[in-house]
């Protein structure tokens, strides 16, 4: 396989469950009619899953040349719930990723289009199969985001139910990507028949044929979060795409650094795993405008009573009396066993909030300021021209193989990123001006999976 | 709506089986040829132990290519989770803005167990119990949503209106379901539900909680005799008889030109094969058959599973319906969007938003 030029940037978009609800924000005359005008008529988009959002979203990232669609659940299965109140925001209402994918498959021809697939609840045999579904409906660009997300009140939705321990998660989520590949691999190519499989592991003890063909990727391509070390080591084994946090160059170099010496523990090579960092974009005319933006976008996510009730997850009680624009409560959190474990800043209410409460006396923020500050979406804010520049810089100093857009507003945001920052990727030779393969495999340039048997 | 013929509407529908394509190609060529015929629906079966692409996903994909025609994937409620089953029809709803059914059916064998972990398939009355509480269960969670919880106003801190959402807590005797849904509620209130009530045990799932029962039926008599103990059970459920459609189940063989080559076949009527009545003759005299049994009031229309999909469903079409339209008993255009509307059915009420409005 030749050299894949080292400052090649992959990008995706993600899509969070809740995004497509919230009407764009308007960001002024200053930047652009055109963007307001459409931020109009998103506004008055029916519901958060009205197809037609999607098919937009989609229809620009292909526009754009980007890897890939993500669909996401970033809220988990189930609602979130407080003593005796509710999380709004997390509630809008989302549809099932796969199958709006499949949809997805009639209205693009290039773009990857991946799901995020809970590990904990979902059967390997059934998923295997919608898997390979998908990659043969779209001819080789079918992905899935594993994660091992899921606690009690997820649980109550399921046949198996309970609140497994992330250890055990993480187990069952590994087992699952081996018995999905087990089940592809079963068949040698997509014209050779099928050969009778029969697993037996930890989880899983089942035996039979697959019925749908080799998927024309071989596999689906699979992507898993590497926020921390024990994500990293699990991700690093077996992801095609691996997905960090965003932060300073500097952080992201050791983290870079580290999910390639992980896989080359694996025995994969460095263009085996890529490695992609999560972030938002706020764009403007001027850097002090862009800046602006973002702190708008900020404000306007976090309303007083979305900082109160932001708060009560980390505190587990009622701080309705608590006024959003004073200080944060000096009582310490109260633990909710049932509440999720091993979400990112879940793991430690105590400290957590000691850690806000430093930033807030620090800086003298009010409640809502410090959910504002504390709570930031790791962003590239600038210019086109700066942000494009950030990308790039990123790329070329093994910091990230790419980054997975979370645009702000979505989907217009993404129209902005597609028309002013992807020409000048360009322009610099950063990024594809077509695409050359018809799989996403082929874009990410990652090889074809080798048989597991 | 009624009409002059038999007791309402013809309602016709045609399988999309025996399409080995697996790029969904072939399936999406047939929906929108069935579709061009002002078909009410396409059916296409799954089973999990039968070579074949996840049929809900070849619909999804088949929303994209269609504009009218209502989409009816076949899901099993065995060894499938009911959450995700009922939040995948209700995506598919979305997609195809309002023309999903849900063929409910069941996996019998240990086979398909075996392909999940579990033990021997469960007997046929076990699996429909089953299968019956899932369908519960979906519409309960399709409901717990009211229409427009969706507030999108993030602005004022909230995109839905939590007090239309409305958790199910739902027990049933193999799993339980908490809710509420993530999907918000589908436009059609409720995805069609069809059930091949052939089966005697699936008679009882078919008359509480199907809006399209199939019946494999050869002879007109038999055809009758099953729709009117659906209705009555229908009756017994509390449901009005009128909400049910019931389609005769035919194979069609539409391989022998103009009218039957063999004599007295098609004319005939259908003959019982082990796959169930076969109907082999040409697209006339299948039109007269259809006109025949609608009129007579024994059925409301049919549901055709064509033996070779790529000949059989262009003749059924070009031929068949075209001739029932040319004599004004089947639409020439699709008055309405949705399936629902196609089958002449309500949207349902939400059971809940009813509660709050009565007691409010």
């Amino acid at each position: 396989m030749s050299a894949r030029p080292r400052s090649r940037v992959h990008l995706a978009v993600c899509l969070p469950a809740a995004a497509t609800a919230a009407p764009p924000v308007g960001t002024g005359a200053e930047s652009g009619a055109r963007f307001r005008s459409r931020s109009r008529s998103e506004a008055s988009s029916r519901s958060p899953v009205d197809f037609a959002a999607y098919e937009r979203l989609a229809r620009t990232a292909e526009a754009g040349h980007l890897d890939f669609l993500l669909l996401t659940e970033p809220a988990g299965l189930w609602p979130r719930e407080h003593p005796g109140r509710g999380r709004d925001l997390d509630v809008a209402g989302r549809p099932e990723p796969l199958t709006v994918l499949a949809a997805l498959t009639g209205v693009t021809e290039r773009l990857g289009l991946a799901a995020t697939v809970d590990a904990s609840f979902t059967e390997p045999y059934e998923l295997a199969r919608e898997l390979a579904t998908l990659d043969h409906l779209s001819v080789g660009r079918a992905a899935w985001h594993l994660t091992g997300t899921g606690d009690a009140r997820d649980g109550g939705n399921f046949r198996r139910g309970g609140c497994p321990d992330p250890a055990e998660r993480d187990r069952r989520a590994a087992e699952l990507q081996r018995v999905a590949a087990e089940l592809w691999d079963s068949w040698p190519s997509p014209d050779e028949p099928a050969r009778p499989f029969a697993h037996r592991g930890r989880h899983f003890d089942i035996a039979g044929e697959f019925t749908v063909p080799r998927p024309p990727q071989g596999h689906p391509v699979l992507i898993q979060d590497g926020n921390t070390p024990r994500e990293r080591e699990s991700a690093a084994a077996r992801a095609d795409v691996v997905v960090t946090r965003h932060g300073t160059l500097e952080e992201a170099r050791v983290r870079y650094a580290d999910v390639k010496r992980r896989s080359a523990r694996h025995g994969r090579g460095p263009d085996d795993v890529r490695v992609m960092s999560g972030v938002g974009v706020v764009l403007g005319e001027t850097a002090a405008e862009a800046r602006e933006r973002a702190a708008a976008l900020r404000r306007r996510e976090v309303s007083p009573l979305q900082a109160i009730l932001t708060l009560e997850r980390i505190w587990g009680t009622d701080l309705s009396s608590y006024d959003p624009e004073g200080p944060l409560p000096d009582i310490d959190p109260v633990p909710d066993p049932a509440l999720p474990q091993g979400r990112a800043g879940r793991g430690d209410t105590v400290a957590l909030a000691q850690k806000w409460r430093a930033l807030s006396r620090e800086k003298g923020l009010s409640i809502r300021e410090t959910v504002i500050e504390a709570g930031r979406t790791p962003s590239f804010v600038g210019t086109p021209a700066a942000v494009a520049e950030e990308l790039v810089r990123f790329v070329r100093n093994g910091a990230a193989d790419g980054f997975v857009l979370v645009p702000d507003p979505t989907p217009g945001g993404l129209d902005e990123f597609v028309d002013r920052v992807v020409p000048l990727l360009q322009e610099r030779g950063a990024f594809r001006t077509r695409y050359r393969g018809t799989t996403l495999r082929a874009h990410l340039g990652l090889p074809e999976p080798a048989q597991t048997r | 709506m009624t009409s002059t013929h038999g007791r309402g509407l013809l309602h016709l529908a045609a399988a999309l089986d025996h399409e080995a394509a697996y790029d969904g190609a072939r399936h999406l060529e047939s929906a929108r040829l069935a579709e061009r015929g002002g078909l009410d629906f396409v059916t296409l079966g799954d089973s999990f132990a039968r070579p074949g692409p996840d049929a809900l996903a070849v619909l999804s994909r088949a929303a994209t290519a269609t504009t009218r025609i209502g989409l009816v994937p076949a899901v099993t409620t065995t060894h499938t989770e009911p959450f995700r089953v009922q939040a995948a029809l209700a995506t598919l709803d979305w997609v195809s803005r309002g023309r999903a059914g849900w063929w409910i059916d069941v996996s019998r064998t240990d086979d398909e167990a075996r392909l999940f972990g579990r033990g021997p398939a469960a007997p046929a009355a076990a699996l429909w119990r089953e299968a019956g509480e899932v369908a519960e269960v979906a519409a309960l969670l399709w409901d717990s949503r009211e229409d427009g919880a969706e507030t999108g106003d993030p602005a004022g801190g909230r995109l839905v209106d939590r007090a239309r959402l409305h958790p199910v807590d739902y027990t049933g005797t193999g799993f339980s379901v908490r809710g509420p849904s993530l999907v918000p509620r589908p436009p059609q209130g409720h995805p069609v539900r069809l059930v091949d009530a052939t089966e005697e045990a699936a008679r009882t799932v078919a008359a509480r909680h199907a809006d399209v029962a199939l019946v494999r039926a050869a002879s007109p008599a038999q055809a009758a005799a099953v729709r009117d103990q659906l209705r009555a059970s229908a009756a017994e459920f509390g449901r009005n008889p009128d909400g049910l459609r019931v389609l005769a189940c035919l194979l069609v063989d539409l391989g022998d030109g103009e009218r039957a080559a063999e004599r007295g076949h098609g004319g005939g009527g259908p003959r019982q094969t082990v796959q169930g009545p076969l109907y082999r003759g040409g697209p006339v005299d299948l039109a007269e058959l259809i006109a025949r049994w609608h009129t007579a009031g024994v059925v409301d229309g049919f549901h055709l599973v064509p033996v070779e999909p790529g000949r059989d469903l262009e003749r059924l079409v070009n031929g068949t319906v075209a001739l029932l339209q040319h004599r004004g008993l089947f639409r020439t255009f699709y008055p309405g969007s949705t399936l629902r509307e196609h089958l002449d059915l309500p949207r349902p009420a939400n059971r809940y938003a009813a509660t709050a409005g009565s007691t409010s």
